[in-house]
Order: C-alpha cells, then sequence, then structure tokens
C-alpha cells in the first residue's frame, strides 16, 4: 500500500471499526486511535517529502496511477507536491483535535465520529489528487457530511443553516462540474487524447476563448466554499450552528480546499482565463477581506465574530492568489496553514467557554481571565497570533502577501487595492483587541459563574496541538516556506 | 424454424412458461396454502432471473421482427433484476394483504404479462412488434394499479392510467401509420434508408415521440404520474417509476439513434426542450410535495430528464451513458420505495412528517433511504453521483453546456427535496415516530441487493466498460 492511499484507507478503517464499537467511551477511543494514526502517517509523509524531494525532481512525488474508468481516461491518480503535504499536516492536526474538543459529544457519538471521519476522507483526498475527476469526488464527499454534523449535533436554527450550507456549497460545485468538464473536453487541444490528468492538462495550451469561459466557472465553483464575497453567506449561519469540533473542521480546513482548488486547478489550468480575470475576482476577494473585518466589529455572538473573521482572512488568501506572485502565493499558502489552525483554536475555545458560561453573547460574558486562567491565556495569545503579531505563523503569512501584492503589481490599481486591504488588519486588531479586553480583562458581570469548571486534560490537548504549530510556523518559516517554494515552480513557469 | 432459433427467445419462452405454471398452481393449490404462490413466483422468476444471465447470440427472426443482441440481452436482464427485487419487495404486501382475497396469483401473472410485453418491445425489429410490445406492457398495469379495489384513490389510479394510456398508444400508433404512409415499410430497418425529413415524417415522428413520451411520463405527458404513483400499490408504483420507464427510454434511445437517425437535426433540439421542461417541473413541483408516493413520482419525473441529457448526443457514448444510469436508477429508486413499502406495510403512514425522527427508531431502514436519496440526488461515492456524472459528460461532449449547465441547477434543486426526507428522518426528532419494527426476511433481502447495488455499481468501473462494449450493438 503507497504511502498516501493510506490517508484514504485509515479513515475507512476507522469508520468501519466505529460502525462495530458500543458506547461513548470506545467510539471516542477508536476515532483517537485513528486520528493518531492520521497524524503519525501525515508527520511521516513530511519528513519522506522531504527524504524523496532530494532524489526526486518531479512535480508530484509519491505518485500511482491506476486506471478507473477507461473510456473517459478517468484515473484514481493520486501524488502530493510541498503545498499539499501542509494542508494535510493540518487536516490531520485539525481532525485530532477536534476529536479531542468534542470528547463529551453525548448525542449519537458513533455517528458524529463517523460522519467527521468521512468529512477528513474528503479533505484528504483532494488534497492529494491529480486526476480532476477522483478530485471532484472527494471535494463533494467532503462537503455533504457537513449536513447532517450541523443539521443533528448543530444549535440555534440547525436545520436552516445546515440546509443553506449544503445547498450553497453543493451549487457551487454544480457549476465547478460544469468547468471541470470544459476543461476536459478542451484538453485535447494540442491532439492529445481527452484526460483528467491535472499535470497533463497544463502542458495543454487549452484555447484562449475555452479558457475565459470557464475559469470563471471552475474559481467560482471553488471559491464559494472559501467564502468568497458575495457567497460568503452560509459561512457565518454554518459556523455559528455548527458544533465546536464541526467548525473547527470546517473552518480550518474545508474552507482551504477552496483556495487550494482554485491555485491548483483553476489559475494552473487556465492561465489566460485567470489573468483575463484576475482584476473582477480580486475586487470581490479584497471586499471580501474588508467587508469581514467590519462585519466582525458588528457582532456580538463570538462565533459570528470568527465566521467573519474567516471570511476576511480567506479573502486574503484569494487576494494573495490573484496578485499573480509568487512572494504573495506563498504568503497566501502559509496563511492558508495559519489560518486553519488559528481559527480551529479558536472554535476550540469558544466552545469551551460556551460549554461552561452557557452564551456566547460578548455583551453577557466579562473577566473570563480571572475564572478560566488558561482558556483566557491561550486566547489572548491565539487573539495577537491572528492579528500578526511577529513570532507567529499570521504574521509570516501576512507579511508575505502584503510584500508581493504591494511590490511585484506597480500599478496603481493593484496598489489602490492592497493599500485597502492592508488597512483592514487595523479593523482586525479592533475586534480581537476589544473581545479580549472585554470578555477577558474586563470586570466579572455576574458572581455566579466563579465555579466555573477548569480546563480539562483532553481539551488542553486538543488545544496544545494546534498551539506548537502556530509557535512553530511563527518561529521557524523557513523550512515551510522552503517546502512551498520548490512547490510553486511549476505554477510559476505555467501561469506568470 | 428449429430449437435453436427458439433458444433465442429462451428468455420471452421463460417467463410465458411460469405465467402458465403458476396458473397451474393457482387451480391446483388448495385455499389453505396459496400463500406458498409468493414463494414459488419468487422462486420460478429467480430462475429466470439467473438463467438470463448466459449469454445469447446476436440473431434476428421472424423475417425481422424480433431480434437480439448482446445490448439488448443486457438490458432484459436490468429489467429482471429489477423485477426480482420488486418481487421480493412486495412479497409480505402480497401475503398480509392480497393472497387472502384470492388475487396473488392475478398480480404475478399481469406483473408478468407486463414484463413479457417489454421483453418484445425492446426486442421489437419492427413497429408492428413495438406496438404490440408496448400495449401487452401497459394494459396489466392498468388493471395492477387498480389493485387494491377496495379503495377508491385505486380505482381511480387504474381508471386515469388506462384513459391516458390508451390516448398516448393511440396517438402513437397515428404517428406510426404515417411512418408507414411515407416510408412504405413498417420495418426498422427499411424506414432508416427511407426516411427523409418531409413534413409528414415529421409529423409521424413527434406523435410517435408523444406516445413514448407518456410512458416515460416527460413534460407535458406527465400528468397521470402523481395521481396514479399516489393511488396505485407501491409495488406498481414502484414498477412504472422504474421497469416500465427504464424499458421506454431503451427503447426510445434505439429508435432515436437508428431508426430516426437522420432526423437527429429536429429530435435533438425536441430532446433539448423536453429535458429542460422535465426536469424543471418534475423538480419544482417535488419540493412542495409531503406524500412519499407524490415526492418519488415527480423525482422519477425529473429523472427522466436528465436521462434525456445522454440522448443528446446519438453514439456510443450515449447508448452505454443511459444504460448506465437507468440501471443506477433501477436500484436506486427501488431502494426508496422499498422502505416506503416497508413503513407503510407495518404503520400505513406514508407521508414525509411521519417520517420525523426514523433515525432513532429504525436505523437501518433509514440509511437505506438516505442512501437511496443521495444516489438520486447524485452525491458521492455512491452510484447515482457516477450516472449522473457521465451523463453529463454526454451531453458536454457535444458541446451543450448551457443545458449541462441548467441541468446541474436542477441537481442542486433536486438535493433540497431529497435533503427534506433526510431532515425529517435524521434531523428531527418526535414523540410519535415510527416505532422500530422488523421487517420479514424478503423485505430484508431485497433492500440489500438495492443497497449493495448502490454501493457497487458506481465504484466498480469494470462494469461501464462492459456496457460501453455492449453499446456498439447498437452504433
Amino acid at each position: 500500500m503507497d504511502i498516501l492511499t493510506l490517508f484514504i484507507i485509515v479513515p475507512v478503517l476507522t469508520i468501519i471499526a466505529l460502525v462495530f464499537s458500543k458506547g461513548l467511551e470506545r467510539t471516542r477511543v477508536v476515532s483517537m486511535i485513528g486520528s493518531i494514526i492520521q497524524l503519525g502517517m501525515a508527520i511521516n509523509l513530511v519528513f519522506a517529502y522531504f527524504k524523496e524531494r532530494a532524489v526526486n525532481d518531479g512535480i508530484m512525488v509519491f505518485t500511482k496511477d491506476v486506471v478507473w474508468f477507461k473510456n473517459f481516461n478517468i484515473h484514481y491518480n493520486i501524488g502530493v507536491d510541498g503545498i499539499s503535504v501542509a494542508l494535510i499536516l493540518l487536516t490531520a492536526i485539525v481532525v485530532l483535535a477536534g476529536v479531542f474538543i468534542s470528547w463529551k459529544t453525548s448525542e449519537l457519538p458513533k455517528e458524529f465520529f463517523i460522519s467527521l471521519i468521512v468529512l477528513s476522507v474528503g479533505v484528504y483526498g483532494v488534497f492529494i489528487s491529480i486526476d480532476l475527476f477522483t478530485l471532484f469526488v472527494f471535494f463533494e464527499i467532503a462537503v455533504i457530511p457537513m449536513y447532517l454534523l450541523i443539521g443533528i449535533w448543530g444549535s440555534g436554527p440547525r436545520e436552516y443553516s445546515a440546509m443553506k450550507l449544503t445547498i450553497m456549497l453543493m451549487a457551487a460545485s454544480a457549476v465547478l462540474l460544469v468547468g471541470i468538464l470544459g476543461i476536459y473536453f478542451n484538453s485535447n487541444a494540442d491532439g492529445g487524447p481527452l484526460t483528467f490528468n491535472i499535470l497533463d492538462i497544463a502542458q495543454v495550451n487549452i484555447p484562449e476563448a475555452a479558457q475565459k469561459l470557464f475559469f470563471p466557472l471552475v474559481f467560482i465553483g471553488f471559491a464559494v466554499i472559501s467564502a468568497l464575497f458575495p457567497f460568503h453567506t452560509w459561512s457565518p449561519d454554518g459556523h455559528a450552528s455548527a458544533p465546536t469540533a464541526v467548525s473547527m473542521l470546517h473552518a480550518g480546513v474545508l474552507m482551504k480546499l477552496g483556495g487550494y482548488g482554485v491555485f491548483r486547478v483553476a489559475m494552473y489550468l487556465l492561465p489566460l482565463g485567470a489573468i483575463h480575470w484576475s482584476w473582477f475576482f480580486i475586487i470581490l476577494a479584497a471586499t471580501g477581506v474588508v467587508y469581514g473585518a467590519f462585519s466582525a466589529i458588528r457582532q456580538t455572538d463570538l462565533k459570528y465574530i470568527n465566521a467573519y473573521a474567516s471570511v476576511s482572512h480567506l479573502g486574503l488568501v484569494l487576494f494573495a492568489l490573484l496578485t499573480l506572485n509568487k512572494i504573495a502565493w506563498n504568503g497566501a499558502i502559509i496563511q492558508s496553514l495559519s489560518h486553519g489552525l488559528l481559527t480551529a483554536m479558536f472554535f476550540a475555545l469558544i466552545g469551551m467557554i460556551y460549554g461552561r458560561t452557557h452564551t456566547r453573547d460578548i455583551t453577557k460574558l466579562g473577566g473570563m481571565m480571572k475564572i478560566l486562567p488558561f482558556i483566557g491565556a491561550i486566547y489572548v495569545i491565539t487573539g495577537l497570533a491572528y492579528l500578526g503579531l511577529p513570532g507567529f505563523s499570521g504574521f509570516v503569512a501576512e507579511m508575505n502577501i502584503f510584500v508581493g501584492a504591494f511590490q511585484q503589481n506597480p500599478d496603481t490599481f493593484h496598489r489602490v487595492l492592497t493599500v485597502l486591504v492592508v488597512s483592514s488588519i487595523v479593523v482586525t486588531s479592533v475586534y480581537i483587541l476589544r473581545l479580549v479586553g472585554k470578555i477577558m480583562m474586563g470586570p466579572l458581570i455576574t458572581n455566579d459563574v466563579q465555579d466555573l469548571p477548569r480546563a480539562t486534560w483532553y481539551e488542553k490537548t486538543g488545544i496544545l496541538l494546534l498551539m506548537i504549530p502556530v509557535i512553530g510556523i511563527g518561529v521557524a518559516p523557513l523550512w515551510l516556506s522552503d517546502m512551498i517554494m520548490k512547490s510553486l515552480e511549476p505554477f510559476i513557469q505555467g501561469v506568470l | 424454424m428449429n430449437f435453436s432459433s427458439f433458444l433465442l427467445m429462451r428468455q420471452e419462452m421463460i417467463l410465458l412458461t411460469i405465467i402458465l405454471l403458476l396458473l397451474v398452481a393457482e387451480i391446483s393449490l388448495p385455499k389453505a396454502k396459496k400463500q406458498s404462490i409468493v414463494h414459488l413466483a419468487i422462486f420460478l422468476f429467480g430462475i429466470n432471473t439467473i438463467v438470463g444471465f448466459f449469454a445469447i447470440e446476436t440473431s434476428s427472426w421472424f423475417g425481422g421482427m424480433f431480434h437480439t443482441n448482446g445490448l439488448i440481452h443486457f438490458f432484459k436482464n436490468v429489467l429482471n433484476v429489477g423485477v426480482f427485487i420488486l418481487l421480493l419487495q412486495s412479497a409480505d404486501w402480497l401475503q398480509e394483504k392480497i393472497v387472502d382475497n384470492n388475487k396473488g396469483t392475478e398480480f404475478f401473472i399481469l406483473l408478468f404479462s407486463s414484463l413479457l410485453g417489454m421483453y418484445f418491445m425492446i426486442s421489437a425489429g419492427d413497429f408492428l412488434m413495438f406496438y404490440l410490445g408496448l400495449e401487452l406492457s401497459t394494459l396489466p398495469v392498468a388493471a395492477l394499479a387498480a389493485f387494491e379495489v377496495t379503495k377508491r384513490i385505486s380505482s381511480e389510479a387504474g381508471i386515469k392510467f388506462i384513459l391516458s394510456a390508451a390516448l398516448a398508444s393511440g396517438v402513437s400508433l397515428f404517428g406510426i401509420s404515417m411512418l408507414y404512409a411515407t416510408s412504405g415499410s413498417i420495418y426498422f430497418d427499411d424506414i432508416i434508408t427511407m426516411i427523409a425529413s418531409t413534413n409528414l415524417t415529421l409529423l409521424g415522428f413527434i406523435l410517435f415521440f408523444a406516445g413514448l413520451a407518456f410512458k416515460i411520463s416527460l413534460v407535458p405527458f406527465h400528468f397521470w404520474t402523481a395521481d396514479v404513483y399516489e393511488g396505485a400499490p407501491i409495488s406498481v408504483a414502484s414498477y412504472l417509476s422504474v421497469i416500465s420507464k427504464g424499458a421506454a427510454v431503451f427503447i426510445l434511445m434505439i429508435l432515436l439513434f437508428t431508426v430516426f437517425k437522420n432526423l437527429m437535426h429536429v429530435w435533438e433540439n425536441i430532446i433539448y426542450v423536453v429535458a429542460l421542461a422535465t426536469m424543471f417541473i418534475g423538480n419544482l413541483f417535488a419540493l412542495r410535495q409531503q406524500n412519499m408516493k407524490r415526492f418519488l413520482a415527480f423525482s422519477s419525473i425529473a429523472q427522466a430528464g436528465f436521462i434525456l441529457l445522454g440522448l443528446m448526443t446519438g453514439n456510443q457514448l450515449g447508448t452505454a451513458t443511459i444504460i448506465y444510469f437507468v440501471m443506477i436508477y433501477v436500484f436506486s429508486n427501488l431502494a426508496a420505495f422499498g422502505v416506503v413499502q416497508a413503513i407503510s406495510l407495518k404503520t400505513g403512514k406514508e407521508n414525509m412528517n411521519d417520517y420525523e425522527g426514523l433515525y432513532r427508531t429504525n436505523p437501518n431502514l433509514s440509511l437505506v433511504m438516505m442512501l437511496a436519496l443521495f444516489s438520486l440526488a447524485g452525491i458521492p461515492p455512491v452510484a447515482g453521483f457516477f450516472g449522473k456524472f457521465f451523463l453529463f459528460t454526454a451531453a458536454a461532449s457535444k458541446g451543450y453546456y448551457l443545458l449541462v449547465f441548467l441541468a446541474v441547477v436542477n441537481v442542486t434543486i433536486s438535493l433540497y427535496y431529497y435533503l427534506l426526507v433526510v431532515r425529517a428522518m435524521f434531523l428531527r426528532t418526535s414523540d410519535q415516530a415510527i416505532p422500530y419494527f422488523k421487517n420479514k426476511l424478503y423485505m430484508k433481502l431485497g433492500l440489500l441487493v438495492t443497497v449493495i447495488g448502490i454501493l457497487v455499481l458506481g465504484l466498480y468501473s469494470p462494469l461501464y466498460d462492459y456496457i460501453f462494449e455492449l453499446s456498439k450493438h447498437l452504433n
């Protein structure tokens, strides 16, 4: 069994084991063991990747190619480059942290963990796919469990949020399907066979008219899941209603599929389309950044704040990708990772606070630092990392993005947009610091919350799992930049 | 005419024998043992299904009126498997409600006669045989729809069906007569060479198409569907939506791709419009349905619209994709109808509200239903996704991107109402949830087979390759 297919096999085996395990205790232990194995495999993959990279010069390594539907030239074709390896590692970390955070799930625990792991299968699958069809299959597999996860275990208007999220994301993937078919039927433009293979299609000169036609479809198809303005409305509702672990996984990992897909499929395969359309989508992305940040200021629900912050930060990823230069690209990918970890951490902390105080309303919260010191301290650190304090991952990412966007695009249009987007950092500081000041440092609002339970071992483990890489990226970003930069080469040749 | 030529018709022969055997059994069995008719019928039909899997050679008999080839044979197998699952799912209903009224044998004989009609219809080599098959397949269904005579709604369904079916086949026959008038022959092979796009031919084609469109319940010939499905016994509704529709799609495809090949520039426009109308009307009407049978009726109208996308190609790819999709559709829809059947039989409840909280009380049935609906909606990794994806690929291969786009819009609409059922079963809890009940062996088997089909048919790619190979018979 090759090292990548294991990322499908192990979760599937975990699911089978879960089906046969009875009771909450066994269920969560089985899920934990399964997720620990996944994390182990992901860490192993990073080392194996560096070792393999030294001897293998291909765009993708650990490739494996099995014909699936031969009449359509559909293959089960997998492989990874540095970008996918980093995102796989992120996924494994967030999934394990999510399992720890959901330790106390009491309602239908078996079904909960199964859905969670189905989701992770989809995400891993997207990151390892080289074949567009396989990628699309996994993409949809990742979306559909969200309906059950939010609908069954969610809170508030969960049925509405779950339906809205699922329908919007599936509508986007329906649009994406048309785009993928468009790419497929133009993949023989140079006289070769029709193919779904991303690496092969990248070598083909797809006619410019087709690229201009299909780029928006593919781009929107992927970008909706990254909460591209104005298609972001599913995200705040979905996040607010979702249970903690699902918000973590969703904002942390699932929304990264959008940026990844935009980069790997839309921009890589349709470079002329990307150049033609970038001005339009970059305006949308920049609007999303600013709009998300300002919306976050006005919210009083902790989860809504974080959801709009995600709209803003993922808008930044799309913005960076669309500036079409490699420094910003590098920043975009680090931003994906950094945001994934930080937002997962935020949602975990909000879940913990909510689990204890039963409110997410910031007007009703205050003085958390005094009664919940561990959670409070981590919250402050996360907040600072989120607004881009040096020493944490957020800084590395944003620095790269802004330097790239400003330096490499010397025309007025891009510079004005960049300045606008940079200003959102200030807004971010406003809502983060206000939050920290109010609910952490502020005065205690009521006295009947004095004896809230402290953070438990599983919560601490979950948080630490996310914390370590955040600081790791912030303090020593070079190994990551190195891994990503090398993998950007084919994109630079193909697109720029 | 010798013995080996009869072997080429062995499926028809065996089915006819089964019908006669059941008749004998009905006469000879004492009343106390009538229940065993159900076992006998399932057993005999099981044999027929298994025998069907032995290969048959390409040939043509009765001066070209009847012909077989690998593709037709394969499709007969699909129909056989579908009917077999249907029998398994109906067994409990028959034993509990029908046999005691001395009507068990009738049910099987009518059902098998109708199936026999479909065999002849899809094997037809000329319009006469086609028309006889069409009638033989339709008339027994009218009797079946009115099978629960004590229920008013069932009789109403029977009447509605027979009237609209009679009209449709009359119109169809009128169309055939015009085609005969212009080409001078009723044999498909002759018409292929003779056909020209004169006005009379086109009129003939359109009238003929209307007759078949009725059977497939394409918009605007769909009005009978929901009422008949709602009134008819669930087994019959299931039969109409799966087997009858599948066979009609198959023969429509054969005729369009061979006999009317030269008129492609005409019928592709018709199919384009009809496909869009069918998808949109089916989906939009399904949104508001509360009764599960009506719900599935509109869902199956919409599915027929998707199938038409494959027709737009007129080539081997389209043929293979349509057959593949119909096969998957047979399994998915039978699974959905099977669950509705099981619940209706135990509790008499058929509304979507009644399904609230079903997962907490009957998890297995809910899971089967969810898989079936996901397959109908086209969510990977279940089979329906592959079927739909390939249909869209087939349509896109001819450059119909706009049509594909509108079709995926419809997929999203359909996802909404399929999720409504999932919502009722999984998201809601209810005090009046249907209590836990155990299904009998036949029903369990019937559902198990469909679930295996839904899970395996899509992922197991050699099957598609096999169908693709077979499809060269047609093109």
